[in-house]
């Protein structure tokens, strides 16, 4: 297992190396996007409509966070369930979208978009979003203002840590980790 | 009779907001460290210690443990000698609820489930409220994330299922949740009554102190057969494969129907948050 550095937008190359159960430090940036922001974005695909960020080899991060305190760049900002926003990523990673973070399997539609179209997902861990809002060095909500914590944020991350689930040949940690330590 | 005023109550309920949401209680730093010791996997491990050095830096810094400080449910034991003044107590919470949530910073995430508008605020909590005897009140809150939430289920099964059965129907739970429920989970499991009976006593067995068994020996047995199996499914900490895959299983019982045996599963994330306090 290895750790490697990304960064944003990613590239072809950096997504061919990458393989199921590698550790990523990401940095550059991100969006947040969760349930209600990618409704609206795949409404706007479907319509063929322009998106109000451009995605074109971007990570979208599923994380709604906590407002900051005064003085802070952002709250508590961890990963949501990835499985809600299955029904969308294989319309935005048709679309150029080319990393997600969150946590939790994906689809097999959603994995078999990430093969075809050469992506990647990636899991932050759940339930320590102190701890990951350390990586944030700024926030700014670019779209969707109405829908508060569930806004499209642009984050700028440096070594944002996470690990890779699923991989360009159809890997999945979430499925090989678990046979590795089951009945022993 | 003795006098309460809804002014304490409102105060309570908003410092056990951001306390729940700050502060992670000792069982479950204890079951942290312990699980760390028992766990096989490497990254297992460092996930573990993760979870540790975020209690220590959101409570140092009062930071919201998790991004999703959930909806607040709110378990009231009132006294029947107590005697509120001041205003009404669902009012009270409330106001509580929503001073916790502005005040500590906190995520809004209430919202109408068909137009799904945010009320910004918080509110309304989820109340359960309880008459027992004496003159104290005793305010438990539960900022539960919906993670682990969504993973939860209620079956009313026949009879004939069993205990065997159910001990099934857990494992398979907690196996369908995997990384959502964000493990390692403690699971609440509520065994009788009727459909929303259930319910209620499996998210009240979670407000147990990690680690305690049931007073009832049958029901202990049971409790630590099913923390067996769950750990044998192999998911682990976060589901990315380890040795520990459940903190603990909890399991409060009421008496049910000659024609059922109900069963629900509570899963609560390893970040289990949850604060208690007696008026």
């Amino acid at each position: 297992m290895q750790t490697i550095c990304l960064s944003t937008p990613l590239s072809d190359e950096a997504l061919r190396t990458l393989k199921a159960g590698d550790k990523v430090l990401i940095s550059g940036t991100i969006y947040t996007a969760r349930d209600a922001a990618h409704k609206r974005l795949v409404d706007l695909l479907e319509r063929g409509d322009q998106l109000p960020v451009e995605l074109q080899g971007q990570i979208i991060y599923y994380s709604g966070p906590t407002p900051p305190k005064p003085g802070m760049v952002i709250g508590s900002a961890g990963p949501t369930s990835s499985y809600r926003m299955d029904p969308y990523t294989p319309k935005l990673i048709e679309n150029g979208l080319k990393g997600m973070i969150g946590k939790g399997p994906r689809g097999n539609e959603v994995i078999s978009a990430i093969k075809k179209h050469k992506a990647a997902y990636f899991a932050a861990t759940g339930g320590v979003a102190a701890l990951l809002s350390r990586t944030v060095k700024a926030c700014q909500v670019v779209a969707y203002e109405d829908l508060g914590t569930e806004a499209i944020h642009k984050l700028e991350v440096e070594g944002f840590p996470a690990i890779v689930i699923n991989d360009i040949e159809g890997n999945d940690l979430y499925r090989d980790g678990k046979e590795k330590y089951q009945d022993r | 009779m003795r006098e309460i005023s809804t002014d304490k109550i409102t105060n309570v309920i908003e410092k056990l907001c951001i306390d729940s949401n700050t502060v992670l209680g000792d069982d479950v730093l204890d079951a942290i460290r312990q699980a760390h010791k028992q766990e096989e996997s490497e990254v297992g491990k460092e996930i573990l210690c993760q979870f540790l050095d975020n209690a220590a830096l959101a409570r140092d810094q009062e930071l919201p443990l998790c991004q999703d400080t959930g909806l607040a449910v709110v378990f009231v034991e009132l006294g029947q000698d107590v005697h509120l003044v001041g205003g009404d107590l669902e009012t009270a919470i409330n106001e509580g609820v929503h001073r916790g949530y502005i005040n500590g910073y906190l995520r809004k995430s209430s919202l109408d489930p068909i137009k799904r508008e945010n009320y910004g605020d918080n509110t309304p909590a989820i109340i359960h409220i309880e008459i027992v005897p004496g003159d104290k009140l005793k305010i438990s809150v539960a900022t539960k994330g919906f993670g682990a939430e969504n993973m939860s289920k209620v079956v009313l099964f026949p009879p004939a299922t069993g205990i065997d059965g159910i001990k099934r129907f857990v494992v398979e739970r907690v196996e369908k949740a995997g990384a959502n429920a964000c493990p390692p989970v403690i699971v609440g499991i509520g065994l009788g009554g009727n459909l929303e009976k259930a319910a209620l006593i499996a998210k009240k067995s979670l407000l147990r102190p990690i680690g305690m068994r049931h007073p009832d020996p049958e029901i202990a047995r049971i409790e630590e057969d099913i923390l067996t199996e769950i750990n044998k499914l192999g998911i682990g900490p976060q589901g990315l494969g380890g040795s520990v895959t459940a903190l603990d299983v909890h399991i409060e019982t009421y008496p049910t129907h000659i024609g059922s045996l109900p069963v629900a599963v509570n899963l609560q994330c390893h970040c289990h948050r949850h604060k208690e306090q007696l008026i």
